[in-house]
């Protein structure tokens, strides 16, 4: 079961330079909500955004991951 | 020889077809998660005619519309053929303006929070489709 930490530090290994606010929706370990900011995003679209914390998590989102709410911006 | 592969091709007509189409669980009458009513609910509170295409009844529904897509969650917006988002882009578009915007009406002067109304067309089923 991952956890909000895990989510988190996923995401910033994996996105430059980025910082990433997760949290565990429902305390189950499957729906959480993440907001990233990284100066990656600056220049893409919302969806290109998503996709890229989408993409850090492969196939786990729509897996053990139901529901990954994602916020992306490009600075805090 | 490219397999055959009637649901991503009647998935894939069905985004031609309709100018604005939600994939989502459930239908917007009685949608069968949050995110997705939570997406029709800003459809509607637009007063955009959409259609609707509950990806429940089957789940290869889903499997070939994220490997149209790209995109691993439901709902799904499309808009003159292009994915638009989730649930949250497409709440984020609807309270900037933005949503209004891509689909060329006019956004509502109180548009803070969208509540489930009626639903705005009868859902679409792509098993139907499939003859």
């Amino acid at each position: 079961m991952p956890t909000a930490d895990e989510l988190q530090r996923r995401i910033e290994a994996a996105i430059p330079d980025s910082s990433a606010q997760v949290i565990d929706l429902t305390g189950g370990g499957d729906h959480f909500r993440a907001q990233v900011f990284s100066p990656a995003f600056e220049g893409m679209t919302r969806i290109q955004q998503h996709r890229l914390v989408y993409d850090v998590f492969g196939d786990e989102v729509g897996g053990h991951i139901h529901a990954l709410s994602i916020t992306t911006r490009t600075s805090q | 020889m490219t397999e055959s592969n009637p649901i991503r091709d009647a998935i894939q007509q069905a985004i031609d077809e309709h100018s604005v189409i939600l994939f989502m669980k459930g239908t917007p009458d009685q949608p069968a998660c949050g995110f997705s009513a939570r997406t029709v609910a800003a459809l509607q509170a637009l007063g955009t005619p959409f259609a609707a295409v509950d990806i429940l009844p089957d789940p290869r529904i889903r499997e070939e519309l994220s490997a149209i897509s790209n995109w691993p969650t439901i709902p799904q917006l499309f808009v003159g053929g292009d994915l638009i988002g989730g649930c949250d882009i497409v709440t984020e578009m609807f309270e900037s303006g933005e949503l209004a915007q891509a689909l060329g009406v006019e956004q509502p002067e109180d548009a803070a929070a969208p509540e489930a109304e009626a639903a705005a067309a009868p859902p679409m089923g792509i098993e139907n489709r499939l003859g």
